[in-house]
């Protein structure tokens, strides 16, 4: 019986560290989507400059106020300008970057079906 | 008509493609942020570097003169550099400058005023690096020039004889 308690009690406290799991692991996935500014083509999560350690630590620290995970970036973009994150926000500079992949998307479309339908059919 | 004008495209594109790039390979690689002018300061608690006083952001460059906050470290080569310049920026006595003495250890950071002098008026410090980010700042060496609470002027690396007659002229 003894020793039941002492496993459970174990059991319990290595769940503990589930807690914490979850919110590493937002913080990290909050790091990889963000550009390490002083190291190049690198993301925060990858450098460990001076920068990324202390903009993980601020991450952490966001996380544990209980920011989500769109103000955190919010918050960064307000500070270091767009280019810190990896996705471009769909905005007047990048209306070309998004929709050229679907322009030529389309455009590989028709020329299938030109080739191969309208063809057959005369 | 139509074999002509195919290979006229694939040129074109070519030749356009190619100057994109060309003209990219001069670019500089280093991302340097729109330096936003006349941005208000962000509102943060400075650690005092001797006491553990803790004063507002705000409070601190409020008077009606020129700042610059300079971020430095005593590990930071470049500091070294930039050094002397803010010690002649000091000895014009116009401006007040504040340092920020950035993941430091205490020690070493009074070591090297010792040996260098001290151009600061006031010197905050941030231990972890989490109050400078929240500052907006890149790392060291980094300045700022702020006048009423406002930044009008950042220099991010060392600041160079060029920097310093540029501010001397600002705050002439």
């Amino acid at each position: 019986m003894r020793l039941l308690q002492i496993f459970l009690i174990i059991i319990f406290i290595f769940n503990l560290n589930l807690l914490k799991a979850n919110e590493i692991q937002t913080e990290n996935k909050i790091a990889k989507n963000l550009r390490c500014l002083i190291c190049q083509g690198q993301s925060v999560y990858d450098s460990d400059s001076e920068f990324a350690l202390s903009l993980k630590l601020v991450i952490s620290n966001k996380i544990d106020e209980g920011m989500t995970e769109e103000q955190i970036y919010d918050f960064l973009k307000s500070k270091y300008g767009e280019w810190i994150l990896y996705d471009p926000v769909l905005s007047r500079n990048t209306y070309f970057l998004w929709l050229l992949p679907i322009l030529i998307f389309f455009a590989g479309g028709v020329i299938i079906v030109r080739k191969f339908y309208i063809k057959k059919q005369s | 008509m139509r074999f002509k004008i195919i290979p006229i495209i694939i040129t074109l594109v070519f030749f356009t493609i190619f100057t994109i790039f060309f003209k990219g390979l001069k670019n500089s690689n280093i991302y340097t942020p729109n330096i936003d002018l006349e941005k208000k300061i962000p509102s943060l608690v400075f650690k005092s570097f001797d006491t553990d006083v803790e004063i507002i952001s705000e409070n601190i460059f409020n008077k009606n003169k020129f700042y610059l906050m300079n971020i430095w470290a005593s590990w930071c080569i470049p500091c070294r550099e930039e050094h002397e310049f803010l010690m002649k920026l000091k000895a014009s006595g116009k401006i007040d400058l504040i340092g920020f003495n950035y993941k430091d250890n205490n020690d070493n950071a009074k070591k090297f005023i010792d040996e260098l002098g001290n151009p600061y008026d006031k010197i905050f410090t941030d231990r972890d690096g989490t109050s400078s980010i929240n500052w907006g700042a890149y790392g060291v060496p980094e300045s700022f020039l702020i006048y009423k609470n406002k930044i009008i002027k950042r220099y991010i690396g060392p600041i160079n004889s060029k920097n310093l007659t540029e501010i001397e002229n600002i705050i002439k």
